[in-house]
């Protein structure tokens, strides 16, 4: 009798245990398999909008579920953010983000709805360095032509950019800093109300990125990049650092979760990035449109926002801008 | 202008009757036709919706024409575009609310008019408004593009300040009963705008801690608020005093041929309209729309009985649907020749084209010329859809709408009005600002605050601002800063047509007198002699 009963214990434990094991694996395992909701936090025909939808259908190859975009507009992508980390972390909300955006924002507004560490980075596919570009028939033929200039004249060099705060502002301020110069940067909602601006001749010149570039190639003279090497697209511009000013700067774009999203699933997701964002197809295209690919998993994208973070407390608490 | 850079330059010298042919050639293919129409027809749809935007129906459509080839999908976006922009007028007409933003200016007009019974005409009158506005637009993209997208530069942060501020002044002649309470409103409206963030400086304002409130007060919400939930709350307010029913008229046969005459007997406003239309729709960032309103000003201000206007006057609905359907085709203007969307819209296809690997802009021109001819041909084929739909259609959901009775249809009109105001960003918060402002707007307007001018306050704010600061900060290198709003010649023109606008209302009642002075003077000229 006794012996029967500890037998049924034993076998009872056995399989629960195995049964655990089956569900533990099953509830991974079966991950994708319902459609992914892609959150886009700008407008639709942005560039945040256009790279993920050169993304969705080889994204749905390989996950072999639909990833459907949605857009949560507003707030500069606060809006959208603030919505990413309070969804459901089971994987299938995501939503694009943006450096310096998600940086930016909780440093500067005091109600952003989420914090920068709150997302949980699955990996970062692009970077659009700062580009400083005067229209091609401006007297301006180099860098130091313009710096001249406003070396001569302070405050009559105005540079145009998108936003304020943002990457093309803090690569003004910083250019202002290395040069010593007082570059009035005019801010202006998003990148392509720039572009006529530019070529009414109302700024001297934008500090823009560089796609904005490389689609108005014909009409634009790219003077220096903000990258740390020459960009690939346009390897006759010099870097700024060549030039002898210290200006890195720019936007990137990846893609995050909710905070207590599993790391299984980040990885998944993150893997499944990383085969998209390597098709041969796909890279073609982004640098045809200026976009220059970069493939940083989790913890790469998360140590890159940990130390982009501590660089912006710096350059924001020397602009009187912390809030 | 002209020259290498020009983006017709490849054509000098050559003969360019074979470029259109072959672009009719392509479009005469049964698939091109079909997809036209179903654009045209699907478009005219979803702007009839409150709160699904002209700007939102193409970029759902994206994805599908992934399969297609560029020019079929480009053809079916822009016949959605065209579509859209036409279909707002029906819920302007038949519900008070604006389907799409450019069809504010058609309540105030087509909403009494099927009041009275007349929501037939306002329809067939806005179809063909729409019509002869989309045609006229297509011909100037066609004709007219490079030399207008130069112009369109021209607009810098001090001339899109004197813009907006022109636009306040709109307010005068809609509210020419109580101007300072059309000033209250509209600075209210401005007001509203500034909740969120600061264009410049990216501060956060009036959000009173809520996150949400960062992305400010969208404007389809504030549309949808202010102009359909007062409607729908005086209808259920009435529903037992008067017939259940909004009235139609009898079933008259030739409604829409009728109508169609009156409206073409009416050049000079059709005119006035569509080049106010095309001119907004050029201008990037202007944001399409004001065209609308822009027409409406004008016509009001030049009409012989202003006072009328507003009760359902068929020219009105004529200036406000002949010019949005102009600024379609405006907006393409400095999209295909510059590569820069004049409305947002414009900036969704240039985000399809870029999709499709085509760049906007002069290369696209000269690099794929027949392409772009057959898509600016397509257009007239769209509008053309767009009479036949209007014409069937319209007529269709006139009867629909009066068929039902206010039991029905008030509750299923809110129901439109939530789901359009949750579609515009998902937020929640968006279907409460709706209901608040709507609320709002019911006791404004039993104080006789109009809500033409708080919109218009809405819409206009941040481009005033923006204009503001920017040309501050331009100004810094000049030794006045403030010169330099004034130095630019359209400024000056902006500035001339501000005063002129503001000052209408006190200025016309004197220019009548004396026009009936003049007339009595010769009058009695003629009875001596």
């Amino acid at each position: 009798m006794k012996k029967k009963i500890l037998l049924l214990s034993l076998g009872w434990i056995l399989v629960s245990l195995i049964l655990a094991g089956l569900t533990f694996n099953m509830a991974l395992g079966a991950y994708p398999e319902r459609p992914i909701n892609y959150i886009i936090c700008f407008n639709p025909g942005g560039e945040s909008d256009l790279t993920a939808r050169l993304q969705q259908p080889l994204l749905e190859k390989v996950l072999g579920v639909s990833v459907i975009i949605s857009y949560k507009i507003g707030g500069g992508g606060a809006l959208g953010w603030s919505e990413l980390v309070k969804a459901k972390p089971d994987g299938y909300t995501i939503a694009g983000d943006n450096i310096p955006h998600i940086i930016l924002q909780p440093l500067i507004r005091k109600e952003t709805g989420y914090k920068t560490e709150q997302l949980k980075q699955i990996y970062c596919f692009e970077f659009t360095p700062d580009v400083l570009v005067v229209k091609n028939d401006s007297p301006f033929k180099s860098l130091s032509d313009l710096l001249d200039y406003a070396k001569k004249h302070p405050g009559a060099v105005t540079l145009g950019g998108s936003g304020s705060p943002s990457a093309n502002s803090l690569g003004v301020a910083k250019l202002n800093k290395e040069a010593g110069v007082d570059i009035t940067y005019v801010p202006f909602t998003g990148s392509a109300p720039t572009i006529p601006a530019l070529l009414g001749g109302h700024v001297t010149g934008l500090m823009s990125y560089s796609t904005m570039a490389i689609v108005y190639k014909k009409k634009l003279r790219p003077l220096a990049v903000a990258s740390e090497e020459r960009f690939p697209a346009l390897p006759d511009v010099p870097t700024f650092k060549e030039l002898g000013l210290n200006v890195v700067e720019g936007a990137w774009r990846g893609v995050a979760a909710p905070p207590e999203t599993p790391d299984e699933i980040i990885n998944i997701l993150a893997n499944a990035f990383d085969k998209v964002c390597r098709d041969d197809k796909f890279v073609g295209r982004m640098e045809a449109m200026g976009f220059q690919v970069v493939h940083w998993g989790p913890e790469e994208y998360t140590k890159f926002v940990q130390k982009k973070t501590e660089e912006y407390k710096k350059i924001l608490k020397e602009l009187g801008l912390l809030k | 202008m002209g020259g290498k850079n020009h983006p017709f330059s490849h054509r000098e010298g050559k003969m360019d009757g074979n470029i259109y042919i072959t672009a009719l050639t392509n479009l005469l293919n049964i698939k091109i036709l079909i997809l036209i129409f179903l654009g045209a027809a699907g478009g005219m749809v979803a702007g009839a919706l409150p709160g699904i935007t002209a700007t939102m129906s193409v970029a759902l459509l994206i994805p599908f024409t992934f399969t297609m080839d560029p020019i079929a999908g480009l053809v079916t976006l822009g016949a959605i575009y065209c579509g859209a922009i036409y279909g707002g007028c029906f819920s302007a007409i038949l519900i008070n609310t604006p389907g799409t933003p450019s069809s504010i200016g058609t309540c105030f007009d087509g909403f009494p008019m099927a009041k009275q019974g007349r929501a037939e005409e306002a329809i067939a009158g806005a179809t063909t408004a729409s019509v002869v506005g989309g045609i006229f637009g297509t011909f100037v993209l066609l004709f007219l593009s490079p030399f207008l997208a130069d112009q369109a530069l021209k607009f810098g942060p001090p001339e899109y300040f004197w813009l907006g501020i022109f636009g306040l002044t709109i307010i005068a002649s809609l509210t020419a009963k109580s101007i300072i309470k059309g000033l209250i409103g509209g600075m209210f409206g401005v007001l509203l705008s500034t909740i969120g963030i600061a264009p410049i400086g990216g501060d956060v304002r009036f959000s009173f801690g809520q996150p949400a409130l960062q992305g400010g007060v969208s404007l389809i919400p504030a549309l949808i608020g202010f102009f359909c939930i007062p409607e729908v709350l005086n209808m259920i307010g009435t529903a037992h005093k008067i017939t259940q029913r909004i009235p139609l008229s009898k079933k008259r046969k030739g409604v829409f041929l009728s109508t169609a005459a009156k409206v073409l007997k009416m050049p000079v406003t059709l005119l006035r309209s569509m080049i106010i239309g095309v001119i907004v729709g050029i201008i990037p960032g202007a944001g399409g729309n004001i065209a609308n309103l822009v027409a409406y000003n004008e016509t009001v201000r030049a009409s012989k009985h202003p006072e009328k206007f507003g009760t359902g006057m068929l020219e009105g609905v004529v200036s406000t649907e002949s010019a949005n359907n102009a600024e379609v085709e405006g907006s393409l203007v400095p999209l295909l020749t510059l590569g820069i969307p004049g409305a947002p819209p414009a900036a969704v296809l240039f985000g399809a084209l870029m999709l499709h690997g085509l760049r906007p802009g002069p290369e696209l021109f000269a690099v794929h010329t027949t392409f772009v001819y057959t898509f600016i041909i397509s257009l007239f084929f769209a509008n053309i859809m767009m009479l036949f739909i209007g014409i069937f259609g319209g007529r269709m959901m006139a009867r629909a709408i009066s068929a039902t009775p206010v039991k029905l249809l008030a509750p299923f009109i809110v129901f439109l009005c939530i789901i359009g105001s949750y579609a515009i960003r998902n937020q929640m918060l968006d279907v409460v600002t709706m209901f608040g402002l709507g609320l709002a707007g019911y006791g404004l307007k039993k104080l006789g605050f109009h809500p033409g001018p708080i919109v218009l306050g809405i819409i206009l704010g941040p481009i005033i601002e923006e204009g503001f600061v920017q040309s501050l900060l331009i100004g810094k290198a000049w030794t006045i800063p403030w010169t330099i709003f004034f130095v630019n010649p359209i400024s000056v023109i902006l500035i001339i047509l501000c005063i002129l606008s503001a000052s209408w209302p006190f200025v016309s009642p004197k220019i009548e007198k004396i026009r009936d002075n003049l007339a009595k003077a010769r009058r009695m000229k003629r009875s001596e002699s």
